[in-house]
Formats: C-alpha cells, sequence, structure tokens
C-alpha cells in the first residue's frame, strides 16, 4: 500500500477514510493488546475464552492472513477493514440484502452476520478470489456478458451466491434460479440479466 | 454493537454452565437472529457462547420419529431425503424461509427460538412490553398490519415467532429435547414450549436460562407423510408470511382418520388449531367442510386496524392448503 510511509496521516492522499480506519484499528488493538503474562495465562486456563482483541487467523482466497480485532468484528468488516478487500459490499449490514455475501466452506452466507472469530480454520472465497489471473470466472464473464448489473454495487454478492446457486443444482430452469438468488437484491433490477447469466455460465462451470 | 467477550465451548456442560453463571450471556450458533439484534442495540450481551462444536447433529429415524440434532442447518434440514418423503411439510417450511445464504447459516435450534420482526420491537426509539417490561405497546393503536389477530393481550400483539418451521413441528407435533447445566435432559411438547403474552410478553418460552435445545424429534404419521406448508406473503419469496398454514392429512376409505392443522402470521405464537382437526374427522375431503373448520380456526380472533384482511387470508390459506393435500 502507497500509504505505509506515511502512518501518522489521518488520511491516504487519497482521502481514503478506510486507510485511515485500519490505521486507527492499528494502533487502538496496540494499546489493547495484553502484556505478555496475560497472553500466557490465557493459553492455559482460558485457553478459549477471548476477550477484547486477540489474532484472528483468517483464511481468505487460499491464503492464511492474520488480523488483531475484537470478537464483534464481523467477517464482512474484517474482509473490507482489515484487509483491504472491499469487494464484498456493506449494503444493509443486517442480512437482508446480499451485497455481503461470500462464501465459508464453498457455502454461501452473508458475512455481515458473521463473527469473524467463528470462521477461523474455514475456507473464504470473497469476489476477488474467483479469477485465477487475468482469466475470469465463468460466472464473472457471463455477467459481463449478459449486462448483469448497472451500479455494479450488488455484483460481487450476486456473483459469489450464483457460484454457489450452481454448484448446489438450484439452477436448472429459470424459476428455480429466481428463487434460490432472492437472497440477493439488485435495486438496479437487473435480475433478467442476472438470471441469464448464471443460465448460461451454469454450462460452462463442469 | 457493544463488545462481548466470546469463548467456544467444546462440552454441553461447559457451555450451559457459562451461561448459568452468566444471566447476560447467550449462546450463538449460525448468528442471524442474534447478531441482527445486537447491533440494533435490542438485544445486549456481554458474552456469546459459540456452541457450533458441540455434538448435537445428525438427522435419523428412531423409534420416537425423525430426530435432527439441533445444530443442523436450516437448508440441510430442509432437503434430506428424510424429511422431504416423510414430512413434506417440514421440507418446504425450511425452504419457503428466509434466502439460501440465511438457511446455510442458521441452524434448527436457533430458528426455533427466533424473534418476532414486529418494527416496536426492533427500534430502541419506541416502548415495547417485550424489549422493556411495563413501557407499553405502541403496535395496538400503530402499525400493526404485519401482527398478530390470536392469542393477543393488552401487552403484546406481536407474531412472537415470526419464522415458518415451528409452524410445521407444531402441526406435527414435535418434541424438543433440553438440556440444562446439570447435563440433565428434558422433553417438552412444542405445542407447549411457547407462551403466550399475556402480561409477560418478554417470557417467550419455557426454555430456563441454562437451559440448551439439543434436538428436535418428529412423531411420523400418516398425516405427516401426507402433510403441506403453504406461505402467503407479500413477495413470492425471501418474506415473512403474513398467514401460512401447516396441514396434515389421513384419509382412508373416502373419510379422514386423522388431521393436523396449525397456522402461522396470525398468532403471538405457532396456532395449533385443535378444534379445526376435530371437525374434519370422520368427514369426507370437500371444499365445504374445509371451509366450515377455517371458520372454526379463526374463531375468537381479535384483528385490530390494519390487520383485519388477515381473518379471510388465513381462512382461504387454510382452506387451500387442505385442499391441495386432500388433492380435491
Amino acid at each position: 500500500m502507497s500509504d505505509q510511509s506515511t502512518p501518522a496521516a489521518p488520511l491516504n492522499p487519497d482521502g481514503s477514510r478506510r486507510t485511515f480506519m485500519k490505521q486507527a484499528g492499528g494502533f487502538l488493538g496496540l494499546a489493547l493488546a495484553p502484556p505478555f503474562l496475560s497472553q500466557a495465562e490465557r493459553l492455559t486456563a482460558l485457553s478459549k475464552k477471548v476477550e477484547g482483541v486477540s489474532t484472528i487467523s483468517l483464511k481468505v482466497n487460499g491464503t492464511v492472513r492474520a488480523i488483531r480485532a475484537e470478537p464483534r468484528v464481523t467477517l464482512l468488516d474484517a474482509l473490507r477493514e482489515y484487509l483491504d478487500l472491499t469487494g464484498s459490499k456493506k449494503g444493509c449490514d443486517h442480512g437482508q440484502c446480499g451485497a455481503c455475501t461470500v462464501l465459508v466452506d464453498g457455502r454461501r452466507v452473508n458475512s455481515c452476520l458473521t463473527l469473524a472469530i467463528m470462521t477461523q480454520g474455514k475456507e473464504i472465497t470473497t469476489i476477488e478470489g474467483l479469477a485465477k489471473g487475468d482469466e475470469l470466472h465463468p460466472m464473472q464473464a457471463a455477467f459481463l456478458k449478459h449486462d448483469g448489473f448497472q451500479c455494479g454495487y450488488c455484483t460481487p454478492g450476486q456473483i459469489l451466491s450464483a457460484v454457489a446457486c450452481v454448484q448446489e443444482g438450484h439452477a436448472g430452469s429459470e424459476a428455480e434460479v429466481r428463487e434460490w438468488m432472492s437472497g440477493n437484491l439488485c435495486r438496479c433490477s437487473a435480475y433478467p440479466n442476472i438470471t441469464a447469466a448464471i443460465l448460461e455460465a451454469k454450462g460452462q462451470m463442469g | 454493537m457493544n463488545n462481548f467477550s466470546y469463548i467456544q465451548a467444546d462440552k454441553a456442560k461447559e457451555a450451559t454452565a457459562a451461561k448459568r453463571d452468566d444471566k447476560s450471556a447467550a449462546f450463538i450458533a449460525g448468528g442471524t437472529t442474534l447478531i441482527d439484534l445486537m447491533k440494533l442495540n435490542v438485544e445486549n450481551h456481554d458474552q456469546l457462547i459459540d456452541v457450533n462444536m458441540l455434538p448435537f447433529r445428525g438427522i435419523e429415524m428412531t423409534k420416537n420419529g425423525l430426530r435432527i440434532g439441533a445444530l443442523e442447518r436450516m437448508s440441510e434440514v430442509g432437503e434430506h431425503p428424510l424429511v422431504v418423503q416423510n414430512f413434506p411439510a417440514v421440507s418446504e417450511s425450511l425452504l419457503l424461509a428466509a434466502s439460501a445464504q440465511l438457511r446455510n447459516m442458521a441452524s434448527i435450534g436457533g430458528n426455533v427460538l427466533q424473534r418476532t420482526r414486529c418494527g416496536y420491537f426492533r427500534d430502541t426509539a419506541f416502548p415495547c412490553n417485550k424489549r422493556e417490561p411495563g413501557t407499553g405497546c405502541p403496535a395496538l393503536e400503530g402499525d400493526n398490519r404485519n401482527l398478530a389477530i390470536l392469542g393477543t393481550s393488552s401487552a403484546c400483539i406481536a407474531t412472537s415467532y415470526p419464522g415458518d418451521l415451528s409452524v410445521a413441528l407444531t402441526a406435527l407435533d414435535a418434541v424438543l429435547t433440553l438440556e440444562n447445566a446439570k447435563g440433565k435432559q428434558r422433553e417438552v411438547p412444542i405445542t407447549k414450549f411457547y407462551l403466550l403474552p399475556g402480561t409477560t410478553p418478554q417470557k417467550e418460552t419455557v426454555l430456563e436460562a441454562d437451559e440448551l435445545i439439543v434436538a428436535v424429534t418428529i412423531p411420523q404419521t400418516a398425516a405427516a407423510r401426507k402433510s403441506k406448508y403453504l406461505k402467503v406473503r407479500d413477495r413470492s419469496s425471501y418474506a415473512y408470511a403474513l398467514a401460512s398454514a401447516a396441514v396434515g392429512l389421513e384419509v382412508q376409505g373416502g373419510l379422514i382418520r386423522s388431521a393436523r392443522v396449525a397456522l402461522g402470521g396470525v398468532g403471538t405464537q405457532p396456532w395449533r388449531c385443535s378444534e379445526a382437526e376435530k371437525m374434519l374427522v370422520g368427514k369426507a375431503p370437500s371444499e365445504a367442510v374445509f371451509r366450515a373448520a377455517a371458520e372454526v380456526a379463526l374463531r375468537g380472533a381479535k384483528p385490530r386496524e390494519h390487520n383485519a384482511f388477515k381473518v379471510e387470508m388465513a381462512q382461504n390459506t387454510l382452506v387451500r392448503a387442505l385442499s391441495e393435500v386432500a388433492s380435491l
């Protein structure tokens, strides 16, 4: 990241609030980190009870990364604010819109209602992990081909949800796709194109 | 969301004892209701006890019926062949609920304990007898379109359980297995699990503070095998029921031998209709018979300003569900 050389600056040169929050979180984490002795105790008597900031290891898109965060940090906030993976979107933050959909051990979930601390040891897949280098995942390519979006805000969640929908075997017909994709709202109402993209990608996903 | 401590329990006793010793603690499995309500400050807990490592899993036929571990997820149970074949109403109630994402997350035990969608309960700017006992109920004279018409009191008219699964479980006489901090288990029929609001709407079930739901058992019957869950809502998918019906019929020689009827979306708890069931037994299935039973099922309904439509809607839902099960 280009901002690493100016850690004390409140804002990134581009004014990004995200970078500031990440840095603030880092300082706060340092301030609240327990002294060595109490950490040693935690490893014995309280090996599983976590209070305040702790190290949370997340395996995201095949790479294990550690963050220092409180138990209340959701998977969505961990991805966006701690790991700079901002593809997953925060829409409603209450499990109603689906913009935050990611795969955990291959299952689609709302990352806004998932605690990061509870996803340790699991395989997390976000939109950033779908393509292989420059080669788009068939679902991404189909969304482009069929214009499955307008503003694009719901798209990462739509695509992750769509990949799971196909893998679950719930993309047999247009009606089935519509029913099993109902947890992903699109306020631009690109639904016909999203449905067409999913039905086409299904044939290419093997 | 206020901060909390987190503990992952790997023995049931560890979980139930931690809950007993901390009145402000809560169990977490899928978290779909809990995290939502904690973000709204409707629920506040200083400790979350993660129960996902506990061995309350499995979907298997036993001599008492189908036993479902409380930690099984809605998606697995809804599509499980034993459920689809023997308890279609249960499968349908699960797959018509929420979204694919939420069904992957939410546990069966947590579903049974999900909380009301009453807008006044969910908004801390308003008083609410369920959230803060004694503060009053703005829903009585406020926006009550989605709220209950059966089992209400002057303290609360919320559809305390807003979901689907427990409606099917209520129709089919499911039994919940609960375990407390002493490691003692007890069985409670789901028809005796939920409490009417009365003057204490904050007390929603008979579950004790140190008790955990460990399993749900559904008796295998002919009526369960020929059962259905019909859900009527504002959208065709991903919405709570305005009215729903879980029904099961055993028909032999052209006559109804046994009938199971429960309504959702209209009662302060999943609403078993025993009087309607009695009226159906011994009769030949017909729309007139079903219509008469539906009228009895809604007898005693107390609609308010915005939800009077639910009386006729629930009756029609019930008639249609029974007609489809009877292949009329």
